[in-house]
């Protein structure tokens, strides 16, 4: 079955009661969150609360751990991802994915991007891939950086330039859902300003999920925020609080995401 | 603040810390030059290092030394022995490319057999098996690496000979023939590539799969399109090694590959490789000084140089390879 | 973002499949993955069942029937059964039936006071009754076809009789070599192989830890240590005959004075001996030795040096008493793999000159030898189908020798991983 109906809500994501363990360990525990479409939806949380392990599983990036299992439902248009009929193939090209330390391909910087329309059945002139990667370099705000040395390897670039090369990457399969997790906490400050930079930019054509660690990039730069927590008895992650990020960093409701975002703990 | 006792009582601490520096100094006087003893020990224990640089003067002497007493004698010249096409000394004939050929077509048999399924079973180990799976399987394929080459060499004879005569039939395939002994050989061949190359991909960071994966990729895909040439150099450097591997593979080809040198390219037929050569000739009672000791060197010679050359070429590739991920 | 027909202003930039043309493309490509992995399967399954095979092929020759005729029928000799008769009824028999010269040559061997009752019954039968293995059949012939086997002997060979036999008894382990594949046995080749084997580990050992040693706790880092190296790997990847080559210049032809005995007075022979054989193999085996060696050495934590410097022991004090004990299963583990890989080694033995057929058990360094893998080369390599069946039993003493020693080396290794 296909992920593509014309279910167009207010939500690019939907999880409900999901729970994710890994082997008998439960790592999260009963979230119920709804990711805004065209929206920066950050998660913030103290290391080891399961944030990226939520954020893989919105595009299946946990069915390579063997012992990943996930309950609940996680909705995309109107579809659970973890239905028996959807192949997790399809759902990483519409939901891409960014990590956490820029892993380009050790092939040219053409390659890089040509890779997944390739795999992905891409149709066109040699032409229109030159667009393409064109394109996918000008989203990333990397073009003019690199358009003299496309064939030269993706390594060769400064780790910001590498790690918009993978958002560029992501780009060019034209996903609907760009995850990110932790993209910057590789780079330089001054990369770090040029990928939110980016993100704003992208927001407008992309849903943006992305987990940091840094409460200034989140309350700077995403439109919702969720807090998770670990739960002290059990260690599992739990969803505390999730709203717009003005609300959640002005006024918190809950008095552990104040304790947070205050740094008093985490 | 000072007074003359306190001065006194000083100089005598000073007197005191004065001479415990002289002896602390003696005592690094004395490290510096260790006990008779140690010296000696020192000594013999690079004498034991040493002997790894001696065996290789010692071989790369005798292998000159006597394949130079070969290239002196009247008849042999260098030109001859690379352009003749017959291999017979005692009778003048010195060309070395009936064995040259036989070794070079039981290696590439051998290669075909072993690269494309050791990297197959490289990339199963690697990129799909589980962790059980792989402890499973893992030491068979140990068990198969070591397995005597001499065993092979039977198995060649008794069950690939049959098996081949029986498909192409017994007035095409000799009972001696090239096929069998390069076929057994690659099998033999095959745990050496396999282990080489996973080590090769699984060395490729995981980050990098991660990557094609959430591209959509597929497992095959990410396996062929993005770990394979990530771990290109490596699995070259695991090709190069089983050649060399192959070329100085005595047994196998000795036992079934055939006895006398024959310059033929059909892999049905017998011919000699240098190693058989070499094993043949010297089995016998060889008679030193005759030209047939000194052309069994100047073989060795050769050969050493073409593994020598083999083995450098892949050590280096490593190397670098592995400049690429630290 | 899905909408297919590009804008007429911007360039196209190709077509990736929309709607139901993603489910066709992935169904193609899950199928190519299928197919893909199972070729990689079989790869791996088919070196699995190349090493069925060969075992399966040896244990295939070295069982089964044999047909055993008699040239002299026993009741002819004795009027009771052979087996029960005295030693020195047997000998008389022997002396009775055989020429002069060939009694008296086995007495040479071994004087007939000195032989056992089962000694002089086995040359009764090979010399007199001579009994003779006319027709061997492989294990599956035996198993499957075994009425067919009867009804061709009766035919042919009315008076012989069929018997299954294991090519692999205790006779084979203990007897000597013979011209006849039925009376040969592994005894000679396999104490050939034990005291070659004592004599490289003896020198390879030491060398080998001295080498590591040196390598590891004295110029670790160094120029010379790099070279050394560098010089180990290339030499580790030699072909196994060149060394044979190296045995033979130095140890055997060079060397022969020492090898042969000679300058003992012990010169019935040339430098062809067990001491040449080992310091060659020694050579062969002393890179793997050094490299796993050094391995241990360097996984001994620096912590415990520093404890034992800390208490003022000299350098070498620090190695024999901590760094030594705690490096050793794993410098023993590397010795078990040199071990039986000269074991299994044959051409540089060939090279060296090891003799394929010999009668006596090796006495002292100086002896000519022979060795399990030679044997196995030789019987091999022979036309007769018997030959072929004690080829494989050799072949199956030798893989279980390997194979001992090879779980003595895990065992090692894995009480090794424990205690780090
Ligand atoms: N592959 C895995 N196997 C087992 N446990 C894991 C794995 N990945 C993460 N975990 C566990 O799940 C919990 C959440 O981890 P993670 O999602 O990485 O947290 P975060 O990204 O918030 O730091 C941690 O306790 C971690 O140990
Ligand atoms: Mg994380």
């Amino acid at each position: 079955m296909s992920l593509h109906s014309a279910n167009e809500g207010k939500y690019a994501i939907e999880a409900r009661n999901m729970s994710i363990y890994y082997g008998t360990f439960r790592a999260v525990k009963q979230v119920n969150l709804a990711i805004e479409r065209q929206k920066i939806t950050a998660l913030i949380g103290p290391s080891g609360c399961g944030k990226s392990t939520v954020l893989r599983s919105f595009n299946r990036m946990n069915d390579l751990v063997a012992s990943a299992r996930v309950e609940g439902e996680i909705l995309f248009h109107g579809q659970n991802l973890y239905a028996p009929s959807v192949d997790a193939v399809e759902v990483r090209r519409r939901i891409g994915m960014v990590f956490q330390k820029p892993n380009p391909f050790p092939k040219s910087i053409y390659e890089n991007i040509a890779f997944g329309p390739r795999v992905n059945g891409w149709k066109g002139s040699k032409s229109e891939m030159d667009e393409l990667v064109e394109r996918s370099l000008r989203g990333a705000a990397l073009w003019d950086e690199v358009k003299d040395k496309l064939h030269e390897s993706g390594l060769a670039l400064s780790g910001g330039q590498q790690q918009r090369l993978c958002i560029a990457r992501a780009l060019a399969v034209q996903p609907e859902v760009i995850l990110m997790d932790e993209p910057c906490s590789a780079l330089d400050p001054i990369s770090t300003l040029k990928v939110e930079e980016l993100m704003m930019e992208l927001r407008k054509d992309y849903t943006i999920i992305i987990v940091t660690h840094s409460m200034q990039q989140a309350s700077r730069a995403s439109d919702n925020t969720a807090f998770f927590l670990m739960d002290p008895e059990d260690r599992a992650g739990t969803l505390i609080e999730y709203g717009p990020t003005n609300e959640l960093f002005m006024a918190p409701k809950d008095k552990r995401t104040e304790e947070y975002i205050t740094g008093r703990f985490g | 603040m000072v007074n003359t006792k306190d001065v006194t009582m000083d100089q005598a601490r000073l007197e005191a810390r004065e001479l415990a520096r002289t002896a602390s100094a003696q005592a690094i006087d004395f490290r510096r030059r260790p006990r008779l003893g140690e010296t000696i020990i020192q000594a013999l224990l690079f004498i034991c290092a040493a002997i790894s640089i001696l065996t290789t003067v010692g071989i790369v002497y005798v292998l000159v030394r006597d394949a130079l007493l070969f290239f002196k004698l009247e008849e042999v010249t260098l030109w001859k022995f690379f352009t003749e096409t017959m291999w017979a000394p005692q009778i003048g004939a010195v060309g070395i490319l009936p064995l040259l050929s036989a070794t070079l077509i039981t290696s590439l048999i051998a290669m075909l057999v072993a690269l494309p399924l050791g990297l197959g079973a490289a990339i199963y180990l690697s990129e799909y098996a589980s962790q059980r799976v792989r402890g499973l399987l893992k030491p068979i394929l140990e068990i198969l690496a070591g397995v005597p080459t001499v065993v092979y060499g039977y198995f060649a004879l008794t069950f690939m000979t049959p098996v081949l005569q029986a498909l192409f039939g017994r007035d095409t395939v000799q009972v001696y023939n090239m096929a069998s002994a390069g076929l057994v050989m690659g099998i033999m061949i095959l745990p050496l590539v396999a282990s080489m190359s996973e080590d090769a991909l699984a060395a490729v960071p995981s980050q990098l799969r991660e990557g094609a994966y959430g591209l959509g990729a597929t497992r095959f895909e990410t396996a062929v399109r993005v770990v394979l040439p990530a771990a290109l150099s490596g699995i070259l450097a695991a090709f190069i090694v089983a050649m060399s591997r192959a070329v100085g593979e005595t047994m196998i080809v000795a036992l079934a590959a055939g006895a006398g040198p024959a310059l033929t390219f059909n892999p049905f037929q017998a011919a000699e490789t240098m190693t058989g050569h070499i094993a043949r000739i010297t089995s016998g009672d060889i008679s030193y000084g005759s030209i047939q000791y000194d052309s069994v060197f100047a073989i060795g010679l050769a050969l050493f140089v073409m593994t020598l050359i083999l083995n450098i070429i892949s050590g280096s590739i490593v190397r670098r390879f592995r400049e690429v991920y630290d | 973002m899905n909408d297919p027909t590009p804008k007429s202003a911007q360039p196209s930039i190709g077509y990736l499949p929309q709607g139901f043309e993603i489910e066709r493309n992935i169904a193609a490509r899950r199928l190519q993955g299928t197919l893909w992995r199972n070729l990689f399967v079989s790869s791996l399954l088919i070196g699995i069942l190349a090493l069925l095979v060969l075992i399966g092929t040896i244990v295939n020759d070295a069982f089964g029937y044999v047909a055993l005729a008699n040239k002299v029928d026993p009741a002819n000799l004795a009027s009771q059964p052979l087996k029960e008769l005295s030693k020195e009824e047997l000998v008389a028999i022997l002396q009775a039936n055989i020429s002069q010269g060939l009694f008296r040559r086995l007495e040479n061997d071994q004087p007939f006071t000195e032989r056992s009752q089962e000694n002089v019954l086995e040359l009764v039968y090979e010399r007199v009754v001579q009994q003779q293995v006319i027709e061997s059949y492989d294990l599956w012939e035996s198993l499957t076809q075994r009425e067919a086997i009867e009804q061709e002997l009766t035919s042919q060979n009315p008076k012989a009789k069929l018997e299954f036999r294991s090519w692999l008894n205790w006779g084979f382990l203990s007897r000597s070599m013979a011209s006849k594949a039925e009376f040969s046995g592994v005894r000679n080749a396999l104490l050939g192989s034990l005291w070659m084997i004592a004599i490289t580990v003896v020198v390879a050992f030491p060398l080998g830890v001295g080498a590591a040693l040196y390598l590891e706790e004295y110029s670790s880092g160094s120029r010379i240590s790099r070279m050394i190296e560098t010089n180990i790997n290339n030499l580790a990847g030699v072909p196994s005959i060149i060394y044979g080559m190296l045995g033979l210049a130095i140890f055997v032809r060079a060397l022969g004075f020492f090898t042969s005995g000679s300058f003992l007075g012990l010169s019935d022979s040339n430098g062809r001996t067990i001491i040449s054989a080992a310091l060659t193999m020694a050579l062969l085996i002393l890179p793997l030795i050094i490299i796993n060696a050094r391995e241990a050495i360097r996984a001994v934590p620096l912590s415990l040096r520093q404890a034992s410097y800390g208490l003022g022991a000299t350098k070498w004090q620090t190695i024999w008493h901590h760094v030594l004990p705690q490096a050793l299963p794993g410098i023993l583990t590397g010795t078990i793999l040199g071990i039986s890989r000269a074991m299994g080694e044959t051409a540089p033995l060939i090279v060296v000159g090891a003799a394929t057929y010999i009668v006596t058990d090796p006495s002292s360094i100086f002896s000519k030898f022979t060795a399990l893998p030679i044997q196995i080369y030789y019987w091999a390599s022979q036309p007769q189908e018997e030959f072929r069946r004690v080829a494989a039993a050799a072949i199956i003493v030798l893989l279980i020798a390997l194979l001992s020693l090879n779980t003595v080396a895990i065992v090692l290794r894995n009480r090794f991983r424990r205690s780090l």
